[in-house]
């Protein structure tokens, strides 16, 4: 590895492919790299926690790693971070999934499971209403489509929390962030323009800021 | 709300789109790439690639295609046509496909399914069934039966039943195509759409039939489908996905 800090690094942990989410970045001028090596992830200016399938078996693969202490760590010294997915759910509490299963508390609430009503999973492309104003959507079009696949919503306990949400049986909050900790329920790199955009501006997010 | 969505396929052999009418006469149609990137650009909402390339050689000839496509275009995509085992389908996802289909190899073997569902996720596995009218005149033995082998043998197996029970065993969607339909442009069955649609609690994607703009309509409200599947009708430029969608939008359906 060179020096250089990677402006962007995605969290390889072992789940999913994660080739999609770095040419993604790509596709908006950012060299992301995807990387399972400590030391990439502990000087990246970016981090991206990506996501798929069981919380519980994300959040042991993570932890088995030492990532889960290496993301709190990081966060904490205000480096941005954007979970997508189920990475967006590990930035909370607890998940209702199969019983009870701790996430990384990085946000106070619980991940639920959507109605039986519903089709599950929600998969296809929703709307995202815009609530609390953050860079992370700055040029994205009020009410844009985005592409999801999941079974489980995030329930902030915070609605300060909330930049954008997503009706399917319930209001549920499709985009979070404090500061610069950010959570996407959706796949932006699956997400054409709009999830680009969302991609660029998490690229151009700096330290701390809001 | 959630929208319908508009999903054109591409039946790929030896890297090079094709299209087959019934099942049997192959009309070039050019090149994957250009074609997934000209669809993205309409507002197609995913793609999805059958591959019928029968060559010793054919996991690497669709893993680069694969990656080919992957790297141009940032909507979901599915790849099927083939896929025998667990390794034929962790090759084309990890090669940037986001989901695979699963037909003759789901019905040989259906414990691929579930192993392919609790390996990669259940949004992964889309079981395609291509199904066929029953012949016989009689009440009791209406309905649908499954065939394999593109189209080529009959399993004798119900179709609306084999859906729900891809369902159990993991499936995260069912794409119907109705061999009757196929390449006939007379609509898609919308009877065989609603009674699959019924069965199961994952999304229907309908296929076979497409000719005209109100089939789409016909499918996606009477037959309950969650996203409607054409091939041909998209390939020689008689409707551009735009014009599906305008037209859908203009009778309420809600698309992106």
């Amino acid at each position: 590895m060179s020096g250089r800090a990677a402006e962007v690094a995605i969290i390889d942990y072992g789940v999913g492919n994660l080739r999609s989410v770095e040419k993604a970045f790509a596709a908006t001028g950012c060299e992301a790299i995807v990387s399972d090596d400590a030391r990439v992830l502990r000087e990246a200016k970016r981090l991206v926690l990506p996501g798929v399938g069981a919380f519980g078996a994300c959040m042991k693969a993570l932890g088995e790693r030492g990532f889960d202490q290496l993301v709190l760590d990081r966060t904490a010294e205000g480096t941005p971070l954007l979970g997508v997915c189920v990475g967006m759910q590990m930035l909370f509490e607890e998940s209702e999934e199969f019983g009870r299963t701790n996430g990384l508390g990085l946000l106070r609430g619980r991940v639920r499971r959507f109605s039986k009503e519903l089709l599950v999973p929600q998969t296809g492309w929703n709307q995202v209403s815009q609530r609390v104003p953050h860079a992370l959507l700055a040029g994205v079009e009020e009410g844009a489509f985005f592409y999801f696949v999941h079974s489980f919503y995030c329930e902030p306990e915070e609605r300060d929390v909330i930049c954008g949400e997503t009706e399917y049986g319930t209001n549920y909050a499709s985009v979070v962030a404090r500061g610069a900790i950010c959570g996407v329920q959706f796949h932006p790199e699956k997400s054409q323009t709009a999830g680009l955009c969302l991609l660029k501006n998490f690229a151009e997010l700096a330290a701390g800021e809001r | 709300m959630l929208a319908k969505r508009i999903i054109p396929c591409l039946d790929v052999d030896q890297g090079r789109v094709v299209k087959g009418i019934r099942f049997v006469s192959l009309v070039d149609a050019g090149n994957p790439i250009e074609q997934a990137k000209r669809y993205d650009a309409e507002g197609a909402d995913e793609l999805t690639f059958l591959d019928i390339t029968a060559s010793s050689d054919k996991r690497a000839i669709v893993s680069e295609l694969v990656r080919r496509v992957a790297d141009q275009v940032f909507i979901p995509f599915t790849v099927g046509g083939g896929l025998g085992s667990l390794e034929d389908i962790r090759a084309v996802l990890r090669a940037g496909a986001d989901k695979v289909t699963l037909n003759t190899a789901a019905v040989v073997q259906p414990e691929l399914i579930s192993l392919g569902a609790e390996t990669f996720g259940s949004q992964c596995v889309v079981v395609a069934i291509d199904a066929r009218r029953r012949r016989v005149a009689s009440d009791a033995a209406k309905g649908w039966e499954v065939y394999t082998h593109g189209g080529r043998r009959n399993t004798n197996w119900d179709a609306v039943e084999w859906a729900a029970r891809a369902e159990r065993l993991g499936a995260g969607e069912i794409l119907l195509t109705s061999m009757d339909a196929d390449g006939t442009r007379d609509g898609f069955d919308v009877e065989l759409t609603r009674a699959v649609a019924d069965a199961v609690r994952i999304p229907v994607i309908a296929s076979g039939g497409a000719g005209k703009l109100e089939h789409f309509y016909d499918a996606l409200t009477l037959g309950g489908a969650s996203a409607v599947l054409a091939a041909s009708l998209f390939h020689f430029g008689e409707y551009k996905v735009s014009e599906v969608k305008n037209y859908l939008r203009s009778r309420g359906v809600v698309v992106r």
